[in-house]
């Protein structure tokens, strides 16, 4: 089964068009510097249509997470986890940590991560996956 | 209506018309929003209700950053923003709330980012988009994300949730109508099917069918009535955020928070004045984090509430005294057995009856924290 993907809207298609590119895209307030997520033409803190597009760092900790033992069917067979990181950049967002064991001994909040994109069909999604020390 | 006791502040459309093929239907709504707010002289910060059609009110209010203590989606075609003005009014006249927002925004011709209506979950929503393709299944992958770092924070364990399934069990034993009715020890809750780690089997809700419904009149008339009236002393509502990933405070619901204060506020009552407390538990730690936000517990200390037994039979503050939605039932919007349970408890015929129960407070929560409702009552009018 194919995986879910997004349907990019003309408001978020920087993101996914960074993701494909292999950077991870946010948004930043001219006017107050509020960066946020998800993509908006405007900035929710303040209100003002000047907001710029830049490349995030990628580095973010691990702030939470289920392990989901009922996979949903174009997720595979095996427990996977869901999780939300913090970005260094302040906002936060769901992701899948990948690269280690979907344990809770592996996954340990506060880890430090790094984004990795993998590539499904035409779309590629930000996935985390722990910094090598 | 009191004529005249409502006035247009603000009032703009889109910056553009016709074919608007690069704004999806959510960006239709804010712009419109931005370009009345700026019309009005007014920011985000200073809106505190919100109404609207064709977009779920929560998904728009956290859009554009809106902190709201009413919220109306009522959705009844063309003709839902003459209502929306109809229902401010009274919510304004009400104190629900001082500055109304009402947005309308659709892309009839371009089709651009629909599915986002009510329920969500279209590919192109922003929980389509931002959650749905890391694998989340429904509730049990979703509302639970935060809990870990409330664990985390306060120094807690899966233990202290599975003693709110144990304790709520005790309540359901003594009610007939409940579907699950046999003890349950902390073993039970801890060996039951991983369903998502932290959450086992018997920390989650029961999926049922069943329904309820109520009347309200006026007080004046409530006396004309066979049954003893339950009186409305307090209500609240707020809204935060369609993405449970987007929470602001993993530890924490703003709209708990918002709601139940302002239910509070609006009545005087004091939280130690209250006889019994529903708190809707889709989940176990749902009632956790409604002990803390409604002010019964300092944040860290409702699990420790739980477990001393403050909220089981013969406790200080009996709580989801029907058995809950982990022991009760639960078809889907739990909120309306809250109700009923509060409405039975101040008649006096609950199964599990609180004696002398005379102040009774209902907290609901929809989507995945991303809204909350609170109704306090009263058996005496005051």
């Amino acid at each position: 089964m194919d995986r879910t993907l997004p349907t990019p809207t003309p408001e978020t298609a920087h993101f996914w068009e960074g993701c494909k590119a292999g950077e991870l895209r946010l948004q930043r307030c001219a006017a107050c510097a509020e960066t946020y997520f998800p993509p908006r033409p405007f900035c929710p803190a303040c209100g003002s249509r000047q907001v710029e597009v830049f490349r995030a760092s990628g580095k973010a900790i691990l702030w939470s997470y289920v392990i989901n033992h009922r996979p949903r069917p174009d997720m595979g067979t095996a427990p996977y986890s869901i999780a939300v990181v913090a970005l260094d950049e302040g906002p936060r967002m769901m992701t899948n940590i990948v690269g280690c064991p979907q344990t809770p001994e592996a996954l340990r909040l506060d880890m430090p991560l790094e984004v990795t994109f993998e590539t499904f069909g035409d779309m590629a999604l930000p996935l985390f996956k722990p910094t090598k020390a | 209506m009191k004529p005249g006791s409502i006035a247009v502040v603000g009032a703009a459309e889109t910056t553009r018309m016709g074919r608007i093929p690069d704004v999806s239907v959510i960006g239709l709504h804010a712009d419109a929003a931005l370009n009345t707010l700026a019309d009005a002289g007014l920011t985000a910060k200073d809106i505190d209700g919100l109404a609207t059609a064709g977009e779920n009110p929560t998904s728009l209010a956290h859009y554009l950053g809106i902190v709201p203590t009413w919220v109306d989606g009522t959705s009844v075609g063309g003709c839902s923003f003459m209502l929306h003005v109809r229902h401010a009014a009274a919510a304004i006249n009400e104190g629900y709330c001082t500055t109304v927002l009402i947005t309308h925004g659709e892309s009839g011709r371009s089709r651009v980012g629909g599915g986002g209506r009510f329920g969500g979950g279209g590919g192109a929503s922003l929980g389509g988009q931002f959650e749905a393709p890391f694998g989340p299944i429904g509730p049990p992958t979703l509302f639970t994300i935060p809990v870990l770092r409330y664990l985390k924070t306060y120094g807690l364990s899966q233990e202290d949730l599975a003693w709110v399934a144990v304790i709520q069990r005790e309540w359901a034993a003594m009610n007939p109508r409940a579907s699950y009715r046999e003890p349950m020890t902390l073993d039970d809750v801890m060996n039951s099917e991983m369903i998502a780690y932290p959450f086992r089997k018997l920390m989650c809700c029961l999926v049922t069918d069943g329904g309820g419904a109520l009347i309200l009149t006026s007080a004046k008339r409530a006396r004309d009535f066979p049954r003893k009236p339950v009186y409305v002393l307090g209500t609240g509502e707020s809204v935060e955020t369609p993405m449970v990933s987007q929470m602001a405070d993993f530890t924490s619901s703003r709209a708990f928070r918002v709601s139940a204060k302002k239910a509070f506020d609006e009545c005087g009552v004091r939280h130690s004045d209250v006889d019994h407390l529903m708190i809707y538990d889709a989940f176990a730690h749902l009632p956790l984090y409604g002990l803390e936000d409604l002010g019964f517990c300092k944040p860290g200390e409702a699990a420790a509430f739980i477990r001393e037994r403050n909220t089981a039979p013969g406790g200080k503050l009996p709580l989801n005294t029907n058995g809950g939605g982990l022991s009760y039932m639960h078809s889907g919007m739990y909120g309306m057995y809250a109700l009923q349970e509060s409405v039975r408890q101040l008649r006096g015929i609950a199964p599990a009856q609180v004696s002398g129960a005379r102040i009774s407070v209902s907290q609901g929560i929809g989507g995945m924290f991303g809204a909350a409702g609170t109704i306090i009552f009263g058996n005496e009018q005051p």
